[in-house]
Protein backbone atom coordinates (compact mmCIF):
# COMPACT_ATOMS: atom_id res chain seq x y z
CA UNK A 1 0.00 0.00 0.00
CA UNK A 2 1.32 3.29 -0.79
CA UNK A 3 1.94 5.81 1.87
CA UNK A 4 0.23 8.88 1.09
CA UNK A 5 2.42 12.07 1.40
CA UNK A 6 2.93 15.55 0.34
CA UNK A 7 6.34 13.43 -1.42
CA UNK A 8 4.17 10.88 -2.96
CA UNK A 9 1.65 13.39 -4.57
CA UNK A 10 4.27 15.23 -5.93
CA UNK A 11 6.38 12.11 -7.23
CA UNK A 12 3.15 10.40 -8.77
CA UNK A 13 2.81 14.47 -10.41
CA UNK A 14 6.01 14.50 -12.00
CA UNK A 15 5.39 10.65 -13.94
CA UNK A 16 1.96 11.73 -15.09
CA UNK A 17 0.09 10.03 -11.62
CA UNK A 18 0.44 6.59 -13.92
CA UNK A 19 2.43 4.69 -10.91
CA UNK A 20 -0.56 4.57 -8.52
CA UNK A 21 -1.12 1.21 -7.37
CA UNK A 22 -4.60 0.06 -6.35
CA UNK A 23 -5.52 1.11 -2.59
CA UNK A 24 -6.50 -2.59 -1.73
CA UNK A 25 -6.61 -6.12 -3.52
CA UNK A 26 -10.76 -7.62 -4.41
CA UNK A 27 -10.25 -10.53 -2.00
CA UNK A 28 -12.23 -13.70 -3.18
CA UNK A 29 -13.61 -15.55 -0.13
CA UNK A 30 -11.34 -18.20 2.34
CA UNK A 31 -12.92 -21.02 4.09
CA UNK A 32 -13.04 -20.09 6.86
CA UNK A 33 -12.18 -16.70 9.12
CA UNK A 34 -12.25 -15.62 12.67
CA UNK A 35 -14.63 -12.78 12.34
CA UNK A 36 -16.84 -12.14 9.38
CA UNK A 37 -19.05 -8.80 8.96
CA UNK A 38 -21.77 -8.55 7.30
CA UNK A 39 -21.78 -5.51 5.04
CA UNK A 40 -18.81 -3.20 3.41
CA UNK A 41 -20.58 0.48 4.49
CA UNK A 42 -18.15 2.62 6.92
CA UNK A 43 -19.77 1.04 10.19
CA UNK A 44 -18.50 -2.88 8.86
CA UNK A 45 -15.33 -1.59 7.24
CA UNK A 46 -14.17 0.43 10.24
CA UNK A 47 -14.94 -2.86 12.68
CA UNK A 48 -12.78 -4.78 10.80
CA UNK A 49 -9.83 -1.56 10.67
CA UNK A 50 -10.06 -1.55 14.60
CA UNK A 51 -10.35 -5.58 14.59
CA UNK A 52 -6.98 -5.72 13.42
CA UNK A 53 -5.49 -2.52 14.83
CA UNK A 54 -6.83 -2.84 17.97
CA UNK A 55 -7.23 -6.22 18.93
CA UNK A 56 -5.13 -7.84 16.38
CA UNK A 57 -7.81 -9.72 14.88
CA UNK A 58 -6.53 -9.92 11.23
CA UNK A 59 -7.84 -13.25 10.57
CA UNK A 60 -11.29 -11.21 9.44
CA UNK A 61 -13.55 -11.19 5.77
CA UNK A 62 -16.00 -7.94 5.53
CA UNK A 63 -18.52 -9.45 2.44
CA UNK A 64 -21.12 -7.28 1.12
CA UNK A 65 -23.64 -7.97 -1.56
CA UNK A 66 -22.93 -4.84 -3.88
CA UNK A 67 -20.10 -2.90 -3.79
CA UNK A 68 -17.91 -1.36 -1.36
CA UNK A 69 -19.65 2.15 0.31
CA UNK A 70 -22.84 2.02 -1.91
CA UNK A 71 -25.47 1.72 0.46
CA UNK A 72 -26.06 4.23 3.28
CA UNK A 73 -22.64 5.33 3.29
CA UNK A 74 -22.64 6.44 -0.10
CA UNK A 75 -26.20 8.17 0.04
CA UNK A 76 -26.45 9.88 3.23
CA UNK A 77 -26.13 13.88 3.76
CA UNK A 78 -22.82 13.21 5.41
CA UNK A 79 -23.79 15.27 8.47
CA UNK A 80 -21.89 14.70 11.61
CA UNK A 81 -23.05 16.43 15.15
CA UNK A 82 -23.34 14.72 18.60
CA UNK A 83 -25.75 17.06 19.77
CA UNK A 84 -28.16 14.40 21.36
CA UNK A 85 -30.16 14.47 24.71
CA UNK A 86 -29.66 11.75 26.29
CA UNK A 87 -26.55 10.34 27.98
CA UNK A 88 -26.20 7.90 25.98
CA UNK A 89 -26.04 8.89 23.30
CA UNK A 90 -24.22 11.84 23.82
CA UNK A 91 -21.79 9.29 25.10
CA UNK A 92 -21.59 7.15 21.60
CA UNK A 93 -22.07 9.84 19.31
CA UNK A 94 -19.35 12.43 21.27
CA UNK A 95 -17.00 9.19 21.00
CA UNK A 96 -17.62 8.95 17.62
CA UNK A 97 -16.80 13.08 16.98
CA UNK A 98 -13.48 12.66 18.99
CA UNK A 99 -12.73 9.97 16.13
CA UNK A 100 -13.91 12.03 13.37
CA UNK A 101 -11.18 14.60 14.09
CA UNK A 102 -8.09 12.18 14.10
CA UNK A 103 -9.43 9.65 11.16
CA UNK A 104 -8.12 11.44 8.36
CA UNK A 105 -3.85 10.89 10.09
CA UNK A 106 -4.88 7.58 11.67
CA UNK A 107 -6.51 6.20 8.08
CA UNK A 108 -3.66 8.11 6.12
CA UNK A 109 -6.54 9.23 3.97
CA UNK A 110 -8.21 12.64 3.52
CA UNK A 111 -11.93 11.90 4.54
CA UNK A 112 -12.58 15.98 4.43
CA UNK A 113 -14.06 16.15 7.96
CA UNK A 114 -14.84 19.84 8.22
CA UNK A 115 -16.30 21.23 11.21
CA UNK A 116 -18.02 23.83 9.78
CA UNK A 117 -20.57 23.91 12.45
CA UNK A 118 -24.47 22.57 12.45
CA UNK A 119 -27.18 25.40 13.01
CA UNK A 120 -30.88 23.48 14.16
CA UNK A 121 -33.56 25.96 13.27
CA UNK A 122 -36.32 26.82 15.89
CA UNK A 123 -39.28 27.97 14.04
CA UNK A 124 -41.50 27.70 16.95
CA UNK A 125 -42.51 28.09 20.83
CA UNK A 126 -41.65 24.32 21.54
CA UNK A 127 -38.81 24.23 19.42
CA UNK A 128 -37.14 27.02 21.17
CA UNK A 129 -38.04 25.22 24.97
CA UNK A 130 -36.74 22.01 23.18
CA UNK A 131 -33.92 23.16 22.16
CA UNK A 132 -32.85 25.31 24.64
CA UNK A 133 -33.11 21.99 26.85
CA UNK A 134 -30.73 20.14 24.64
CA UNK A 135 -28.08 22.78 24.67
CA UNK A 136 -28.54 22.54 28.48
CA UNK A 137 -28.26 18.61 28.83
CA UNK A 138 -25.05 18.57 26.17
CA UNK A 139 -23.61 21.10 28.10
CA UNK A 140 -24.16 19.08 31.18
CA UNK A 141 -22.52 16.16 29.36
CA UNK A 142 -19.57 18.07 28.01
CA UNK A 143 -20.79 18.29 24.07
CA UNK A 144 -20.49 21.89 22.86
CA UNK A 145 -23.84 23.43 22.12
CA UNK A 146 -25.23 27.10 22.09
CA UNK A 147 -28.01 29.40 21.51
CA UNK A 148 -28.61 31.93 18.66
CA UNK A 149 -30.67 34.78 18.22
CA UNK A 150 -32.32 35.35 14.88
CA UNK A 151 -29.53 37.96 13.98
CA UNK A 152 -26.30 35.67 15.09
CA UNK A 153 -27.98 32.55 13.22
CA UNK A 154 -28.25 35.34 10.47
CA UNK A 155 -24.43 36.04 10.90
CA UNK A 156 -23.20 32.73 11.23
CA UNK A 157 -25.00 31.54 7.74
CA UNK A 158 -25.94 34.61 5.72
CA UNK A 159 -28.39 32.95 3.21
CA UNK A 160 -30.95 32.20 5.97
CA UNK A 161 -34.31 34.44 6.11
CA UNK A 162 -34.80 35.64 9.41
CA UNK A 163 -37.63 38.15 7.96
CA UNK A 164 -41.00 37.72 10.75
CA UNK A 165 -43.35 37.65 8.22
CA UNK A 166 -41.10 34.40 6.61
CA UNK A 167 -43.47 31.26 6.43
CA UNK A 168 -41.59 29.51 8.80
CA UNK A 169 -40.15 31.90 10.80
CA UNK A 170 -36.67 31.92 12.61
CA UNK A 171 -37.21 32.38 16.18
CA UNK A 172 -33.23 31.14 17.36
CA UNK A 173 -30.90 28.51 16.44
CA UNK A 174 -28.92 26.00 18.47
CA UNK A 175 -25.45 25.60 16.87
CA UNK A 176 -22.65 22.84 17.66
CA UNK A 177 -19.62 24.02 16.03
CA UNK A 178 -17.67 21.19 16.53
CA UNK A 179 -19.93 19.42 13.99
CA UNK A 180 -19.90 19.34 10.22
CA UNK A 181 -19.43 17.28 7.21
CA UNK A 182 -16.95 14.47 6.02
CA UNK A 183 -16.71 13.15 2.39
CA UNK A 184 -18.76 9.87 2.70
CA UNK A 185 -16.83 7.80 0.45
CA UNK A 186 -13.89 8.79 1.52
CA UNK A 187 -14.89 7.16 4.70
CA UNK A 188 -15.45 3.63 3.20
CA UNK A 189 -12.15 4.13 1.06
CA UNK A 190 -10.29 5.00 3.75
CA UNK A 191 -11.43 2.33 6.24
CA UNK A 192 -11.27 -0.34 3.42
CA UNK A 193 -7.84 0.70 2.55
CA UNK A 194 -6.21 0.72 6.43
CA UNK A 195 -7.82 -2.46 7.06
CA UNK A 196 -7.14 -4.51 3.83
CA UNK A 197 -3.38 -3.04 4.60
CA UNK A 198 -3.72 -5.01 7.93
CA UNK A 199 -5.14 -8.52 6.08
CA UNK A 200 -8.62 -7.99 6.38
CA UNK A 201 -10.53 -9.69 3.20
CA UNK A 202 -12.94 -7.26 1.70
CA UNK A 203 -15.55 -9.77 -0.86
CA UNK A 204 -17.53 -7.44 -2.63
CA UNK A 205 -20.75 -8.73 -4.96
CA UNK A 206 -21.31 -11.29 -2.55
CA UNK A 207 -24.18 -11.80 -1.00
CA UNK A 208 -24.91 -13.26 2.49
CA UNK A 209 -28.36 -15.24 1.87
CA UNK A 210 -27.99 -16.93 5.50
CA UNK A 211 -26.60 -17.30 8.63
CA UNK A 212 -26.01 -21.25 9.54
CA UNK A 213 -26.29 -22.48 13.42
CA UNK A 214 -24.69 -25.47 14.74
CA UNK A 215 -26.73 -27.89 17.09
CA UNK A 216 -25.72 -25.97 20.47
CA UNK A 217 -27.36 -22.62 18.69
CA UNK A 218 -23.53 -20.59 18.42
CA UNK A 219 -23.46 -19.37 14.80
CA UNK A 220 -20.93 -22.10 12.40
CA UNK A 221 -20.54 -19.30 9.30
CA UNK A 222 -22.54 -17.91 6.84
CA UNK A 223 -24.14 -19.25 3.24
CA UNK A 224 -22.66 -17.13 0.82
CA UNK A 225 -23.44 -16.05 -3.44
CA UNK A 226 -19.72 -17.57 -3.42
CA UNK A 227 -20.63 -20.80 -1.52
CA UNK A 228 -20.31 -21.11 2.87
CA UNK A 229 -17.48 -19.62 4.89
CA UNK A 230 -16.73 -20.98 8.23
CA UNK A 231 -16.73 -18.45 10.73
CA UNK A 232 -17.20 -18.94 14.62
CA UNK A 233 -18.17 -14.49 15.16
CA UNK A 234 -20.46 -12.92 12.64
CA UNK A 235 -21.27 -9.07 13.00
CA UNK A 236 -24.04 -7.72 11.30
CA UNK A 237 -23.60 -4.57 10.15
CA UNK A 238 -26.11 -4.53 7.34
CA UNK A 239 -28.66 -1.36 7.72
CA UNK A 240 -31.58 -1.65 6.19
CA UNK A 241 -31.31 -5.22 5.56
CA UNK A 242 -30.39 -6.45 9.18
CA UNK A 243 -33.85 -7.90 9.95
CA UNK A 244 -34.18 -10.00 6.56
CA UNK A 245 -30.70 -11.34 7.44
CA UNK A 246 -31.30 -11.43 11.24
CA UNK A 247 -33.87 -13.70 10.74
CA UNK A 248 -32.27 -16.77 8.92
CA UNK A 249 -30.53 -16.78 12.01
CA UNK A 250 -33.89 -17.48 13.67
CA UNK A 251 -34.11 -13.92 15.48
CA UNK A 252 -36.62 -11.07 14.90
CA UNK A 253 -35.83 -7.92 15.18
CA UNK A 254 -37.28 -4.52 16.35
CA UNK A 255 -36.76 -3.25 13.10
CA UNK A 256 -38.34 -1.41 10.03
CA UNK A 257 -36.84 -0.67 7.35
CA UNK A 258 -38.05 2.82 4.93
CA UNK A 259 -36.39 4.53 2.25
CA UNK A 260 -34.62 8.08 3.03
CA UNK A 261 -34.27 10.36 0.26
CA UNK A 262 -31.46 13.40 -0.44
CA UNK A 263 -30.91 15.16 -3.29
CA UNK A 264 -28.73 17.49 -4.75
CA UNK A 265 -28.43 20.44 -6.92
CA UNK A 266 -26.07 21.69 -10.03
CA UNK A 267 -22.73 22.82 -8.36
CA UNK A 268 -22.35 26.46 -7.67
CA UNK A 269 -19.56 28.42 -5.81
CA UNK A 270 -18.96 28.48 -2.38
CA UNK A 271 -22.19 30.04 -0.70
CA UNK A 272 -23.13 28.55 1.96
CA UNK A 273 -21.47 28.08 5.12
CA UNK A 274 -22.20 25.70 7.52
CA UNK A 275 -24.98 22.85 7.79
CA UNK A 276 -28.64 23.80 8.52
CA UNK A 277 -31.07 21.57 9.91
CA UNK A 278 -34.95 22.04 10.08
CA UNK A 279 -36.23 19.25 11.96
CA UNK A 280 -39.91 20.93 12.16
CA UNK A 281 -39.78 21.62 8.58
CA UNK A 282 -38.03 18.56 7.59
CA UNK A 283 -34.98 19.70 5.47
CA UNK A 284 -31.37 19.49 6.17
CA UNK A 285 -28.99 21.53 3.93
CA UNK A 286 -25.10 21.62 3.10
CA UNK A 287 -22.90 22.48 0.45
CA UNK A 288 -20.16 19.97 -0.95
CA UNK A 289 -17.27 21.15 -1.59
CA UNK A 290 -17.78 19.89 -5.27
CA UNK A 291 -19.91 23.26 -4.76
CA UNK A 292 -23.44 21.17 -4.94
CA UNK A 293 -26.06 22.07 -2.31
CA UNK A 294 -26.81 18.30 -0.47
CA UNK A 295 -30.53 18.13 0.81
CA UNK A 296 -31.74 15.95 2.71
CA UNK A 297 -35.49 14.46 3.22
CA UNK A 298 -37.59 12.31 5.43
CA UNK A 299 -38.38 9.18 5.44
CA UNK A 300 -41.39 7.69 3.43
CA UNK A 301 -44.39 6.53 5.92
CA UNK A 302 -44.46 2.86 4.70
CA UNK A 303 -41.71 0.66 4.74
CA UNK A 304 -40.17 -0.55 1.83
CA UNK A 305 -36.99 -2.33 0.31
CA UNK A 306 -37.22 -0.13 -3.24
CA UNK A 307 -34.33 2.76 -2.64
CA UNK A 308 -36.19 4.81 -4.63
CA UNK A 309 -38.50 6.92 -2.24
CA UNK A 310 -41.86 9.02 -3.00
CA UNK A 311 -41.59 12.23 -5.02
CA UNK A 312 -44.03 14.12 -2.63
CA UNK A 313 -41.24 14.40 0.21
CA UNK A 314 -38.82 15.41 -2.18
CA UNK A 315 -41.57 18.52 -3.14
CA UNK A 316 -42.08 19.09 0.59
CA UNK A 317 -38.41 19.29 1.32
CA UNK A 318 -37.58 21.85 -1.77
CA UNK A 319 -40.14 24.00 -1.11
CA UNK A 320 -39.54 24.11 2.72
CA UNK A 321 -35.76 24.81 1.45
CA UNK A 322 -37.12 27.59 -0.72
CA UNK A 323 -38.76 29.05 2.01
CA UNK A 324 -36.08 29.26 4.35
CA UNK A 325 -33.23 30.42 2.14
CA UNK A 326 -35.11 32.10 -1.15
CA UNK A 327 -31.77 32.97 -2.78
CA UNK A 328 -31.73 29.21 -3.74
CA UNK A 329 -35.46 29.48 -5.31
CA UNK A 330 -33.77 29.27 -9.02
CA UNK A 331 -31.52 26.80 -8.16
CA UNK A 332 -31.74 23.40 -10.32
CA UNK A 333 -31.35 20.70 -8.54
CA UNK A 334 -29.08 17.38 -10.70
CA UNK A 335 -30.23 14.27 -8.85
CA UNK A 336 -31.96 12.50 -6.04
CA UNK A 337 -31.71 9.01 -4.80
CA UNK A 338 -33.14 6.94 -1.90
CA UNK A 339 -31.43 4.56 0.88
CA UNK A 340 -32.98 1.94 3.19
CA UNK A 341 -32.80 2.88 6.79
CA UNK A 342 -33.72 0.76 9.55
CA UNK A 343 -35.32 2.35 12.14
CA UNK A 344 -35.89 1.33 15.97
CA UNK A 345 -39.16 1.54 18.09
CA UNK A 346 -37.37 3.96 19.97
CA UNK A 347 -34.90 5.43 17.23
CA UNK A 348 -31.76 4.60 19.16
CA UNK A 349 -29.09 1.82 17.46
CA UNK A 350 -28.81 -1.56 18.76
CA UNK A 351 -25.14 -2.41 19.07
CA UNK A 352 -24.05 -4.93 20.82
CA UNK A 353 -24.27 -9.00 21.33
CA UNK A 354 -27.64 -11.18 20.53
CA UNK A 355 -29.01 -14.03 22.23
CA UNK A 356 -27.30 -16.10 19.65
CA UNK A 357 -23.63 -17.27 20.49
CA UNK A 358 -21.09 -15.49 18.76
CA UNK A 359 -23.60 -13.33 16.44
CA UNK A 360 -23.56 -9.54 16.91
CA UNK A 361 -25.25 -6.80 15.37
CA UNK A 362 -24.56 -3.13 14.78
CA UNK A 363 -28.45 -1.65 13.84
CA UNK A 364 -30.87 0.45 14.38
CA UNK A 365 -29.24 3.78 13.23
CA UNK A 366 -32.29 5.32 10.98
CA UNK A 367 -31.65 8.36 9.78
CA UNK A 368 -28.50 9.39 11.55
CA UNK A 369 -25.65 6.54 10.86
CA UNK A 370 -22.93 8.06 9.71
CA UNK A 371 -21.98 10.28 11.86
CA UNK A 372 -21.57 7.44 14.25
CA UNK A 373 -19.25 5.71 11.70
CA UNK A 374 -16.08 5.49 13.67
CA UNK A 375 -17.94 5.20 17.11
CA UNK A 376 -19.77 2.25 16.08
CA UNK A 377 -17.13 0.73 14.28
CA UNK A 378 -14.85 1.03 17.50
CA UNK A 379 -17.07 -0.03 19.79
CA UNK A 380 -18.48 -2.93 17.59
CA UNK A 381 -15.07 -3.97 17.11
CA UNK A 382 -14.34 -4.79 20.98
CA UNK A 383 -17.65 -5.97 21.64
CA UNK A 384 -16.73 -8.39 19.30
CA UNK A 385 -12.84 -8.73 20.06
CA UNK A 386 -14.05 -9.46 23.64
CA UNK A 387 -17.30 -11.01 23.60
CA UNK A 388 -18.75 -8.24 26.27
CA UNK A 389 -20.06 -4.33 25.69
CA UNK A 390 -17.80 -1.53 26.09
CA UNK A 391 -19.01 1.12 28.34
CA UNK A 392 -20.17 3.42 25.54
CA UNK A 393 -22.02 0.73 23.61
CA UNK A 394 -23.33 -1.16 26.77
CA UNK A 395 -26.79 0.81 27.13
CA UNK A 396 -27.30 0.03 23.68
CA UNK A 397 -28.72 -3.88 24.07
CA UNK A 398 -31.48 -5.77 22.26
CA UNK A 399 -32.98 -6.55 25.37
CA UNK A 400 -33.84 -3.03 26.29
CA UNK A 401 -37.08 -3.98 24.38
CA UNK A 402 -37.39 -6.52 26.63
CA UNK A 403 -36.80 -4.69 29.99
CA UNK A 404 -38.50 -1.48 29.08
CA UNK A 405 -35.47 0.32 29.39
CA UNK A 406 -35.29 2.63 25.82
CA UNK A 407 -33.23 5.27 25.22
CA UNK A 408 -36.26 7.55 23.68
CA UNK A 409 -34.43 9.59 20.92
CA UNK A 410 -38.13 9.23 19.29
CA UNK A 411 -39.51 11.00 21.67
CA UNK A 412 -36.38 13.75 22.57
CA UNK A 413 -36.33 15.09 18.90
CA UNK A 414 -39.95 14.22 17.98
CA UNK A 415 -38.86 13.98 14.12
CA UNK A 416 -36.29 10.91 12.73
CA UNK A 417 -33.03 12.32 13.23
CA UNK B 1 -46.49 8.98 -6.29
CA UNK B 2 -48.38 5.57 -4.67
CA UNK B 3 -51.97 5.24 -6.04
CA UNK B 4 -54.09 3.55 -3.57
CA UNK B 5 -57.38 2.04 -3.79
CA UNK B 6 -59.62 2.77 -1.09
CA UNK B 7 -62.07 -0.48 -1.02
CA UNK B 8 -64.70 1.83 0.81
CA UNK B 9 -64.66 4.72 -1.38
CA UNK B 10 -64.31 1.77 -4.28
CA UNK B 11 -61.57 4.49 -5.86
CA UNK B 12 -57.99 4.40 -7.07
CA UNK B 13 -56.41 8.06 -5.64
CA UNK B 14 -52.95 9.56 -4.66
CA UNK B 15 -50.93 8.10 -2.31
CA UNK B 16 -51.63 12.02 -0.18
CA UNK B 17 -54.82 11.40 0.36
CA UNK B 18 -53.66 8.51 2.69
CA UNK B 19 -51.74 7.88 6.36
CA UNK B 20 -49.81 4.86 6.49
CA UNK B 21 -50.37 2.99 10.11
CA UNK B 22 -48.30 -0.20 10.58
CA UNK B 23 -48.38 -3.51 9.94
CA UNK B 24 -52.06 -5.47 9.78
CA UNK B 25 -53.45 -8.04 11.48
CA UNK B 26 -51.39 -7.48 15.19
CA UNK B 27 -54.06 -8.30 17.36
CA UNK B 28 -54.17 -6.89 20.99
CA UNK B 29 -53.65 -9.59 23.36
CA UNK B 30 -57.05 -10.46 24.97
CA UNK B 31 -55.32 -10.93 28.68
CA UNK B 32 -52.97 -8.10 28.95
CA UNK B 33 -51.75 -8.66 32.29
CA UNK B 34 -50.86 -12.78 31.83
CA UNK B 35 -48.01 -11.30 29.33
CA UNK B 36 -44.25 -12.24 29.81
CA UNK B 37 -41.96 -9.17 29.30
CA UNK B 38 -41.06 -11.19 25.70
CA UNK B 39 -44.76 -11.33 24.65
CA UNK B 40 -44.78 -7.79 25.38
CA UNK B 41 -42.05 -6.95 23.38
CA UNK B 42 -43.26 -8.92 20.60
CA UNK B 43 -46.67 -7.17 20.75
CA UNK B 44 -45.32 -3.71 21.23
CA UNK B 45 -41.86 -3.64 19.11
CA UNK B 46 -41.28 -6.89 16.64
CA UNK B 47 -42.50 -6.78 13.46
CA UNK B 48 -42.39 -8.83 10.26
CA UNK B 49 -40.70 -5.95 8.46
CA UNK B 50 -41.16 -8.17 5.12
CA UNK B 51 -38.75 -7.61 2.27
CA UNK B 52 -41.68 -9.04 -0.34
CA UNK B 53 -45.58 -8.98 0.47
CA UNK B 54 -46.59 -7.27 2.79
CA UNK B 55 -49.61 -6.52 5.05
CA UNK B 56 -50.39 -3.17 6.00
CA UNK B 57 -52.92 -1.04 7.55
CA UNK B 58 -53.63 2.41 5.36
CA UNK B 59 -56.23 5.08 6.15
CA UNK B 60 -58.17 7.06 3.76
CA UNK B 61 -57.53 10.50 6.00
CA UNK B 62 -58.42 13.03 3.48
CA UNK B 63 -61.41 10.89 2.05
CA UNK B 64 -63.47 8.53 4.03
CA UNK B 65 -61.03 8.51 6.88
CA UNK B 66 -61.79 4.71 7.60
CA UNK B 67 -58.95 2.14 7.95
CA UNK B 68 -58.60 -0.54 5.48
CA UNK B 69 -55.81 -3.34 4.78
CA UNK B 70 -53.90 -3.53 2.01
CA UNK B 71 -50.89 -6.18 0.36
CA UNK B 72 -47.84 -4.94 -1.39
CA UNK B 73 -44.93 -5.61 -2.52
CA UNK B 74 -42.00 -3.31 -0.18
CA UNK B 75 -39.57 -4.25 -2.79
CA UNK B 76 -41.18 -2.53 -6.18
CA UNK B 77 -43.72 -0.93 -3.90
CA UNK B 78 -46.92 -2.41 -5.93
CA UNK B 79 -49.99 -2.88 -4.50
CA UNK B 80 -51.35 -6.24 -4.94
CA UNK B 81 -54.58 -5.87 -3.42
CA UNK B 82 -56.39 -3.68 -0.52
CA UNK B 83 -59.41 -5.12 1.67
CA UNK B 84 -61.79 -3.78 4.05
CA UNK B 85 -60.67 -3.98 8.13
CA UNK B 86 -61.86 -7.00 9.93
CA UNK B 87 -61.61 -9.54 6.48
CA UNK B 88 -58.89 -12.03 6.64
CA UNK B 89 -55.40 -11.69 4.85
CA UNK B 90 -56.08 -12.61 1.06
CA UNK B 91 -54.30 -16.00 0.36
CA UNK B 92 -51.31 -14.72 -2.52
CA UNK B 93 -49.11 -16.57 -4.13
CA UNK B 94 -45.41 -16.07 -4.52
CA UNK B 95 -45.74 -16.06 -7.74
CA UNK B 96 -47.90 -12.74 -7.78
CA UNK B 97 -45.70 -10.98 -5.44
CA UNK B 98 -43.21 -11.08 -8.19
CA UNK B 99 -45.16 -9.92 -10.86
Amino acid sequence: MTHFSAMSLLKNAFTGNKNWSAQWPDAQPKTEYDVIIVGAGGHGLGAAYYLAKEHGITNVAVIEKGWLGGGNTGRNTTIIRSNYLYDESAGLYDHALDLWENLSTELNYNVMFSKRGVMMLAHNIHDVQSFQRHIHANRLNGVDNCWLTPAEAKEFCPPLNIASDARYPVMGAALQKRAGTARHDAVAWGYARAAAARGVDIIQNCPVLSIKRGPDGAVEGVETGKGFIRAKKIAVSAAGHTSVIMQSADLKMPLESYPLQALVSEPVKPVFPCVVMSNTVHAYISQSDKGELVIGSGTDQYISYSQRGGLPLIEHTVAAICEVFPIFNRMRMLRKWGGIVDVTPDRSAILGKTPVKGLYVNCGWGTGGFKATPGAAHTLAWTVAKDEPHVINAPFTLERFTTGRLIDEAAAAAVAH
Amino acid sequence: MLLIHCPYCDDTLPELEFAYAGEAHIARPSDPSELSDEEWRDFLFIRSNARGVHAERWRHIHGCARYFNALRDTVSDKFLRTYKAGEPRPDTSVQEAVK
